[in-house]
């Protein structure tokens, strides 16, 4: 019976640093990105810039193709249901508003978690091991503005890039399906998509892409950052950094969909 | 940081610091003069590469002081020990240099972030460095084309960037063949007396600290056991500091009874 307490003791102390940690390392790379620029500590654009090709434009294929299928599936699905109400016409809205709202940010979010995300970790983990970072220390540079910030910087761009690009991708993808299943016309589907959407399904999609990028960094980075032992734990690192920055997507996307269903 | 500084370049006073349970510091006294050259000797996880590493504050004692010109900078403000740092110098064990940045890079990145100099200026420098340690033309070298000994050369133009007056190598001839580690230890007695630095060396080789050392401290165990000349420290009686220049292994204890208790015992 202590035993199981003490391991329940131990876990709960674990998370609680781990989460002391986390929310520790995002004040800091808030503070270098929005406060620290205003004291003459310049921010790093061309390292920003290289990070955003990485993250940001290496992954418009993977987004665009997996959101394009993911937008036939929702109209798959949204068929369905809703021909046998005789609602076929709003198939287009569903996928529109189901994209835009919820899908497109989520499925960015996921796949930059899981390209960018854990090269953060692997990077990190391995300046770390090599004392890399060490290195930067002892020259008195900051290794959250040299290392997190650009990349914060860049997902900070790039979230919502990716974000409209998906949602355009999706949408496309349902309406592939509802011209050559339901016979709609191109115009049809522009239409009823138009009519559709509201501005605030954009703009809280593309709200939620900003906070999953801050949560994608700095769950990334702090994984590099507390690598201990060589090669086995970047791995380790690198993996767990995926699984934590899903979970924590999630749990940001419950929040911030409650806050706008009960705000709008 | 007045430059007419009297005292010791480095004090540490009665450092203690844990890893975990662990002690890995026992009460650490250490004074380094300046323009002296220090070399801490002692077996693997003696705190050896602890200490050094308290010495310029990337690790934070449990309690003790490090001073350094006199300041204590355990207990300042960070942006006020960056200004300090300035002035100290670290090659790593493995080099540590920045694996996507050319040699020439490496070099000019603390000229380049923390000062003003010209690019131009900073070009120069970053050749004049590079030649004194022995790198000339490897300027566009990435650090994975050199070896092993190259990179010790281009960490330690990058610790001379700043024409640093303290400067601490951690295992300076760790990984390297016997003929290159006597290069390095020329390097480090070359800046000696051409700089009048303050040189701070952590080594497991009696041979590399025999030629480099004004003094010699023998840490065993978290704790400094002998501290003196090279002759002071082959001529003290301490039975662990001969164990360590005669290259004697530890006596195995095998008490027969204690043995098999700890193969039965559950562990704890």
């Amino acid at each position: 019976m202590s035993g199981i307490l003490a391991f329940l003791g131990r876990y709960t102390l674990g998370l609680v640093s781990y989460v002391g940690g986390l929310a520790s390392l995002s004040r800091k790379v808030i503070h270098w990105t929005f406060v620290a620029p205003f004291q003459g500590q310049s921010l790093k654009w061309r390292s920003a810039l290289h990070q955003m090709v990485l993250v940001g434009v290496n992954s418009v294929p993977i987004v665009g193709l997996i959101s394009l299928f993911m937008g036939i599936v929702l109209a798959l699905q949204g068929a369905y249901q809703l021909q046998k109400l005789g609602a076929g016409y709003y198939v287009t809205a569903l996928v529109g508003v189901s994209m835009t709202r919820e899908l497109g940010p989520l499925i960015t979010a996921i796949v930059v978690a899981g390209r960018s995300g854990s090269a953060f970790a692997a990077e990190l983990g391995t300046m770390k091991v090599s004392e890399e970072i060490d290195a930067l220390e002892v020259m008195g540079l900051n290794s959250v503005r040299y290392l997190v910030v650009p990349k914060y910087l860049a997902l900070l761009v790039m979230m919502p890039c990716l974000t409209v690009f998906s949602d355009a991708a999706g949408i496309l993808g349902g309406g592939a399906f509802t011209m050559y299943q339901l016979e709609h016309t191109f115009a049809m589907f522009l239409t009823a998509t138009r009519d559709a959407l509201v501005m605030r399904d954009i703009s809280t999609g593309l709200i939620k892409s900003l906070v999953f990028g801050l949560v994608i960094t700095t769950v990334g980075c702090y994984e590099g950052f507390s690598v201990k032992g060589g090669a086995e734990g970047v791995g380790k690192s690198a993996t767990s950094s995926v699984v934590v920055s899903i979970f924590l997507i999630i749990l940001a996307d419950v929040i911030f969909t409650a806050i706008f269903y009960y705000t709008g | 940081m007045p430059d007419d500084f009297q005292g010791p370049m480095i004090r540490v006073v009665d450092l203690v610091t844990h890893y975990g349970d662990r002690r890995v510091l026992d009460h650490v006294d250490l004074e380094v003069q300046s323009g002296e050259t220090m070399v801490i000797v002692g077996g693997s996880g003696t705190g050896k590469s602890t200490l050094l590493r308290h010495i310029i504050r990337l690790d934070i004692p449990s309690s003790g002081h490090v001073y350094i010109k006199g300041d204590d900078i355990c207990h300042m403000p960070l942006e006020r020990f960056n200004l300090l740092r300035r002035k100290m110098g670290m090659l790593f064990q493995s080099a540590a240099l920045f694996n996507s940045m050319t040699v020439e890079d490496n070099v000019a990145l603390p000229l380049r972030e923390l000062t003003q100099l010209e690019d131009s200026t900073i070009r120069i420098m970053t050749r004049i460095k590079l030649g004194l340690v022995g790198l000339s033309g490897f300027d566009n070298y990435l650090p994975a084309q050199l070896s092993g000994g190259m990179k010790k050369r281009a960490g330690l133009a990058r610790a001379l960037a700043m024409d640093p007056e303290i400067l601490l190598f951690d295992e300076p001839s760790a990984g390297l063949d016997p003929i290159t580690a006597a290069g390095i230890d020329e390097l480090i007695l070359k800046l000696k007396q051409a700089f009048h630095m303050t040189i701070v060396v952590v080594t497991h080789e009696m041979a590399s600290a025999a030629v480099i050392a004004d003094r010699i401290t023998v840490m065993h165990e978290g704790r400094v056991i002998a501290v003196g000349t090279p002759a002071e420290i082959r001529a003290s009686p301490h039975p662990r500091v001969q164990q360590f220049l005669n290259r004697t292994p530890d006596q195995e204890t095998r008490d027969g009874q204690a043995y098999v208790q700890t193969l039965t015992q559950a562990p704890s």
